[in-house]
């Protein structure tokens, strides 16, 4: 009894550290179990909303498992065709300079069937922001193998394991776009542990400020799980991703600002 | 000694089982519970509140948002 | 403000007249025989004048999606190709209809199929009227026959796409394109400032968001979504009809014909004339919504109808629709990027009397 009325005084408003923001929208998620998209979507939204942004933002949604992505974040949206996101975001950031702009995309969306769109994009330096949801697998369409699927990992069509000699090559896009003239800011993170979503999310705040400041393309990769794809518990998924995935796709600033840079080795000369 | 106390809400009927919350929990305060919520999920729950210091990482991995954590010091 | 003259090509007049109407933006990628288009926007550096952006995508793809994505903005954007530029943009096309978005597309016709040739050709009638890419939508086509025709035909093109929420094709061919005539262009107007209501342009907190898409899981709103767009073409058929007859009043026989075509049967109707044939032309100047009744109308004071083009007979079918069985109707016209000679129209139509 004691007990419970501690946790009722506990329980107040001027006590509340965490609530989900309000601008995620009610809706229950359609995504399965475990699932980071939801995580990713979350933290987006509560950038968002920290920054102020919501009468600001147009976000673009992609074709795949987040298809219906504008149905949990509350602010405009508009829904491309596969793989087509960068283009749509181009036009409106070149036509709405002082909007944020973003484009949320998944694996098969970025990396395969919108190659050309996401590397052009990425190269003309399109004032933007790309995220990129890569779990290595096609999860709308019932878990195919995806252009980032690892060598040797099972899929519905590559049943026996991703054999690249017949199958080609995983696509490391992030380390691609890395190397364009275009990009500003590349990085790869993950949102499966607290430590990783912070980190994720201080990565999104970044690619926030440098846009204002109109600095070039933010892509920031989230490597992520599919535990109905992979077949496994979400738990399970995590750690999974932990021994495979990140060997693979190591998370970690890609390219990091110059100045940025300047300013790291500055301090670290103060700190010795 | 100030000590810190926490607690979790859980949406129960919002929470869809996938425990990543318990493992995310440093102090062992969620468990799962042993019965289902509408969805047919065995949803998270504090199982030991005593135990809660509201650090907020079981909301922070949660995909689904449903956890609100409370923060004091007694 | 008074209009001004200049000599021009087709495709320049599109590019000055984009410009003079105050749109907002164009995104092209480079295709014989409309590639000037880009180029004299490119030189004209509208940007630092009207503020319209002009962007050289990296494929035709990407270029009618991105002028979704400004579409979706409320602004005013268009896209230009040539027929196999136009097949690519299918996809983005059918989403632009299916999200229901304004915009223009141009298409300089070349001849087809695959790579074809990059001379003139009307080969693209059913993709453009027809719809084009995939499930129920209509394109409101309009088909210039002169420079002066595509230079005007932009602003009514976007009056037409922002009036009725939907795409706008101007399906010209490589003849008008490349041809120089005169032509009275309109002063220059200001790019709108104001932004429909249902525009992408961040949510305040006074609205619900705005969210731009053609999907719908639900087959019972996806239908609901249909009828409308039922509802919309129908209302377009009834109201946006536009035709343009010649010497229809004594005549026995009609030419139907639009752009290159059109004009050629101009000459032909002369020839015919001389020789005693009374002859008359139904232009129609837009192919959807297709001047059905007007057809049916002259069906009954005429002997016989014959569709001029320069495809394997694809305009024919709209005007076998029409006419509804009460006279002939026959197809002629050359292929491959060979314009019809004007005789050849009244060989054919000797042949057949």
């Amino acid at each position: 009894m004691a007990q419970a009325t501690g946790i009722k005084e506990i329980i107040k408003p001027e006590n509340l550290v965490y609530r989900k923001t309000k601008v995620m929208t009610d809706n229950i998620l359609s995504y399965c179990p475990g699932c980071g998209h939801g995580t990713a979507h979350r933290i987006l939204a509560e950038i968002i909303d920290e920054e102020g942004l919501q009468s600001e933002t147009i976000g673009i949604s992609p074709v795949g498992c987040s298809v219906l992505l504008y149905e949990f974040i509350d602010i405009d949206w508009q829904e491309a065709a596969h793989g087509r996101a960068p283009a749509l975001a181009t036009a409106i950031k070149r036509l709405l300079p002082d909007k944020f702009v973003f484009t949320y995309q998944g694996d098969g969306d970025l990396a395969a069937i919108g190659t050309a769109e996401t590397i052009h994009t990425c190269n003309r330096g399109e004032n933007i922001l790309i995220i990129f949801i890569n779990n290595g697998i096609y999860g709308m369409t019932g878990g195919q193998m995806a252009p980032t699927t690892l060598p040797g990992m099972k899929s519905s069509t590559s049943p026996y394991g991703r054999d690249v000699k017949l199958m080609g090559n995983p696509l490391k896009m992030t380390d691609i776009v890395a190397t364009l003239p275009g990009t500003y800011y590349v990085t790869r993170q993950s949102v499966h542990t607290p430590v990783n979503v912070r980190k994720t999310k201080k990565a999104i705040r970044k690619a926030v400020h440098y846009q204002k400041l109109n600095k070039g393309t933010c892509f920031i990769e989230i490597v992520s799980n599919c535990p109905s794809g992979w077949k496994m518990t979400p738990v399970e998924a995590n750690k999974w991703m932990e021994a495979n995935m990140f060997p693979f796709y190591p998370l970690g600033d890609l390219k990091v600002p110059a100045e940025e840079n300047a300013q790291k080795t500055t301090n670290s000369e103060k700190n010795d | 000694m100030a000590k810190i106390r926490g607690s979790i809400v859980v949406e129960i009927d919002r929470c869809k089982g996938c425990e990543v919350c318990m493992v995310s929990c440093p102090t062992g305060t969620i468990a799962m519970a042993k019965e289902v919520n509408h969805k047919g999920y065995f949803y998270a729950y504090p199982a030991h509140p005593e135990l809660c210091i509201g650090c907020a990482n079981c909301a922070m991995v949660c995909p689904d948002g449903v956890i609100t954590v409370y923060k004091t010091k007694i | 403000m008074e209009k001004e003259l200049r000599l021009m090509k087709g495709n320049e007049a599109v590019a000055e007249a984009a410009i003079r109407t105050g749109a907002d933006g164009y995104f092209g990628y480079p295709i014989t025989p409309q590639s000037e288009i880009l180029e004299y926007l490119m030189e004209a550096d509208p940007y630092h004048t009207t503020g319209m952006v002009v962007l050289q995508a990296e494929s035709e793809v990407a270029a009618i999606n991105m002028v979704y994505g400004g579409a979706a903005c409320g602004k005013k954007v268009m896209t230009t190709s040539s027929s196999p530029g136009i097949s690519l943009k299918q996809e983005g096309i059918t989403y632009i209809a299916g999200a229901e978005l304004p915009c223009l597309i141009v298409n300089v016709v070349r001849g087809g199929p695959g790579l074809g040739t990059i001379q003139p050709a009307q080969s693209d009638y059913f993709q453009a009227t027809k719809g084009g890419g995939h499930g129920d939508y209509h394109l409101i086509v309009l088909a210039p026959a002169s420079v002066q025709e595509m230079a005007d035909f932009v602003e009514l093109g976007f009056d037409l796409a922002f009036k009725y929420r939907n795409p706008v094709m101007m399906l010209s061919d490589g003849a008008i394109g490349q041809m120089m005539e005169k032509v009275w262009l309109s002063p220059q107007k200001e790019r709108s400032k104001t932004v429909p209501a249902w525009a992408t342009t961040g949510k305040p907190a006074t609205r619900d968001r705005i969210i731009i898409t053609s999907l719908d899981l639900d087959p019972n709103g996806q239908e609901r979504f249909n009828q409308k767009l039922v509802a919309k073409y129908n209302e377009i058929r009834e109201k946006e009809v536009r035709y343009e007859e010649f010497q229809c009043e004594d005549a026995e026989y009609i030419l139907v014909a639009y752009g290159t075509s059109a004009r050629v049967c101009m000459k032909s109707i002369q020839l015919a004339r001389a020789q005693g044939i009374k002859v008359g032309l139904l232009r129609p100047i837009t192919l959807f919504p297709f001047p059905t009744k007007r057809l049916n109308e002259l069906a009954g004071k005429v002997k016989m109808m014959v569709s001029v083009e320069m495809s394997a007979g694809q305009m024919v079918e709209d005007v076998m629709l029409s006419v509804n069985g009460k006279v002939p109707v026959y197809h002629f016209g050359r292929m491959g990027g060979i314009v019809t000679e004007p005789e050849e129209v009244v060989d054919f139509l000797k042949s057949k009397i």
